[in-house]
């Protein structure tokens, strides 16, 4: 870890584990002692939040597969049984459905944060790749998990996605019957899906070990996007950030509690309780919510460009619009870190967002007449944000005077002098944990 | 380290019998790898099982005039369609320029035949038609009996198919694909 270590092995023991596998050291030294700016604000939360996610996906994902069969003759009635008859099983399954709505919802939030404040700006642009392989690994997993129901919104759904590989040249088709193991979706699919449905969590689980390392080799950012200094910047990660992490994620779980016991399956589409039939189309066929501002996206392509097919195109520009975050770091040319000193970006910021919502809403409607004009004009904004504001904006923008450090901002914010150096010293935990973000 | 047993060639330097051996050995252990790989990609493919139903022998004896039956072939549906003379006047009517894909996709006929009428329909008999019942456009089943040119129409964002399955309007790209069909006797054919 980047910082120096501060843990003391408190017996005989510890001391002896110490110089042989110094897990107590690390743990100590990752979540205890982390010197952590002080002025992280609740969008700083979202990291703890992600985590508890995870953890939830994951074990109510093994107790659903002890109870599930994962065979197109048994597997809609082994949902329902898991809804009827298992013990808490209505529980457990809709925990595990809008566990995945409430991760994505944290999953957004985390990533607009980093847009917002810059968090994917040098040195942090290894930390932030790892984040787009997350969430990558994250919609895989989602929509590997969507077919298991097998619901008819489970088959269709399945089966417009991997069309979709139909649409690549040349070994399209023979790729479509590989990734499906037939010449449609069937039990072969059911069965892969289901066992990658599983793996995945678990490679995400990795690359989340990466991602956190990548965090502690630079520290994190802060909605100042100045670099820590020195000591007076920061304070221990415990019991600081603990404490704020704990209040944020109750909050977040009454959220999902609202959901998983008042309104479980407003999240979902009815026509998924009927069970999967390959010879009747449902006539509207959507992603879950999470999907829509891709799926926009992909059918917003409804023309050929040169030797691209449309629907090659809707592909391209589907998966570019998730593979142009990689390329984030390298596109935006500002060196001020933070939206709050940027007046001009700051603004697109806002407009980006209003972007993808409309994009979110747009996938949600049918394809036709001037919802298919609306989700050109919307795919093409998202887009020039990237392209076109992004490194455009870095050379023409006045920025805002930066603060000199983070504690000065922070003590400029509380209605002291910027010179009062000395008492602000060591922890000023009042900025930490009580000052809510009045700039952003 | 230039000594003789390097396997970094100097520029101007030959070649050594080692720098032969390294690299004769990496290229036999990347063909050795590749061979092992293999087993694992392909169980991805479709099983013998499903390759056994790669094709499907149906009896279309008690398909009414101006019926649509729907049959499952390699788990998609399948439109065979009897068709009435007045279906195949009107079908034949049309002309190659109306049609958004000109092109026959007919599996049993030359790839590049154009999309008359007399090349969609089967081709021992013209009041069979033979669909593979996917809309080309993202998949969905069409509706028979529907949509503005009497043949088939898909809900989804709204394909417009007429009686020979021929797109006529809407998003899908190509016709309904004719699957390779045979007649084994008057009554029953094999699809696939
Ligand atoms: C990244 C974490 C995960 C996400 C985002 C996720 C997402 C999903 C989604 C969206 C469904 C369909 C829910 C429905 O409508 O019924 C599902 C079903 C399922 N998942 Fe997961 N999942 C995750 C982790 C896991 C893990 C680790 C397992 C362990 C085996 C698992 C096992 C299952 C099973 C058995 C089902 C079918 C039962 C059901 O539909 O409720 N999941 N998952
Ligand atoms: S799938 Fe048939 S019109 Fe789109």
């Amino acid at each position: 870890m980047a910082h120096e270590s501060t843990y003391q092995p408190s017996n005989g023991f510890a001391k002896w584990m110490d110089d042989r596998l110094p897990l107590m050291r690390v743990a100590h030294d990752t979540a205890i002692n982390f010197p952590t700016p002080k002025n992280l604000n609740y969008w700083y939360t979202f990291g703890g939040i992600l985590t508890f996610c995870l953890a939830v996906q994951i074990v109510t994902g093994i107790i659903l597969a002890m109870h599930y069969t994962a065979h197109v003759d048994l597997a809609f009635a082994s949902v329902e049984k898991i809804m009827r008859d298992v013990n808490y099983g209505w529980l457990l399954r809709y925990v595990h459905s809008n566990g995945a709505s409430m991760f994505f919802l944290a999953v957004y939030l985390h990533m607009f944060r980093g847009l917002y404040y810059g968090s994917y700006k040098a040195p942090r642009e290894v930390l932030w790749i790892l984040g787009v392989i997350i969430y990558l690994l994250m919609t895989a997993t989602a929509f590997l998990g969507y077919l298991l129901p097998w619901g008819q919104m489970s088959l269709w759904g399945a089966n417009v996605i991997t069309a979709l590989f139909g649409a690549i040249p040349l070994v399209g088709e023979p790729l479509q019957t590989w990734l499906v193991g037939g010449f449609a979706i069937d039990n072969a699919t059911l069965n892969r899906f289901f066992s990658l449905h599983y793996l995945f969590p678990f490679m995400i689980a990795g690359v989340v070990f990466l991602h956190i390392w990548a965090l502690h080799v630079p520290g994190n950012n802060n909605p100042t996007g100045v670099e820590v200094k020195d000591k007076q910047d920061t304070v221990p990660f415990h019991p600081y950030y603990t404490m704020k992490d704990a209040f944020a994620l109750t909050i977040f779980a009454i959220l999902f509690a609202y959901f998983v016991f008042y309104d479980p399956n407003v999240l979902g589409h009815a026509v998924n309780y009927v069970e999967a039939n390959p010879l009747v189309t449902p006539s509207h066929i959507v992603p879950e919510w999470y999907l829509l501002p891709f799926y926009a996206i992909l059918r917003a392509i409804t023309f050929d460009i040169g030797p691209i097919s449309a629907k090659l195109g809707g592909v391209i520009a589907m998966f570019a619009a998730i593979a142009i975050l990689f390329f984030l770091p390298w596109l935006d040319t500002s060196k001020v870190k933070s939206a709050r000193y940027r007046p001009l970006y700051k603004q697109f910021f806002w407009i980006f967002v209003g972007v993808c919502l409309v994009l979110g809403w747009l996938g949600g409607q049918p394809a036709e007449g001037g919802y298919v004009l609306a989700a050109q004009i919307f795919t093409a904004a998202y887009f020039a944000f990237f392209l076109i504001v992004m490194p455009v904006l870095g050379l023409i923008e006045t920025p805002k005077p930066v603060p000199t450090s983070i504690s000065d901002a922070v003590l400029a914010e509380n209605g002291r002098s910027h010179s009062d150096g000395s008492s602000g010293g060591g922890g000023a935990p009042a900025g930490a944990t009580a000052a809510p973000d009045r700039n952003a | 380290m230039a000594d003789a047993n390097s396997a970094v060639t100097e520029a101007g330097e030959e070649p050594t019998r080692r720098d032969f051996l390294y690299v004769a050995t990496g290229a036999f252990a990347a063909v050795g790898g590749a061979f092992a790989v293999w087993p694992l990609v392909d169980q991805m493919n479709p099983d013998a099982s499903t390759r056994a139903l790669a094709s499907t022998e149906v009896d279309i004896s008690n398909v009414a005039e101006g019926q649509v039956v729907t049959i499952m072939w390699r788990g998609k549906p399948i439109f065979i369609r009897h068709r009435t003379p007045a279906e195949i006047e009107e079908s034949k009517a049309v002309t190659l320029d109306e049609l958004p894909d000109p092109i026959a996709r007919n599996a049993n006929i030359d790839p590049a035949a154009d999309a008359e009428d007399i090349n969609r329909a089967a081709s021992d008999s013209e009041k069979w038609l033979v669909l593979v019942g996917v809309c080309t456009h993202l998949g969905c089943v069409p509706l028979t009996n529907q949509g503005d040119f009497g043949g088939w129409f898909c809900p989804c964002h709204g394909s417009h198919y007429d009686v020979a399955g021929r797109i006529r309007r809407g998003p899908a790209p190509e016709n309904l694909p004719v699957p390779p069909l045979e007649f084994l006797s008057d009554t029953r054919i094999r699809i696939g």
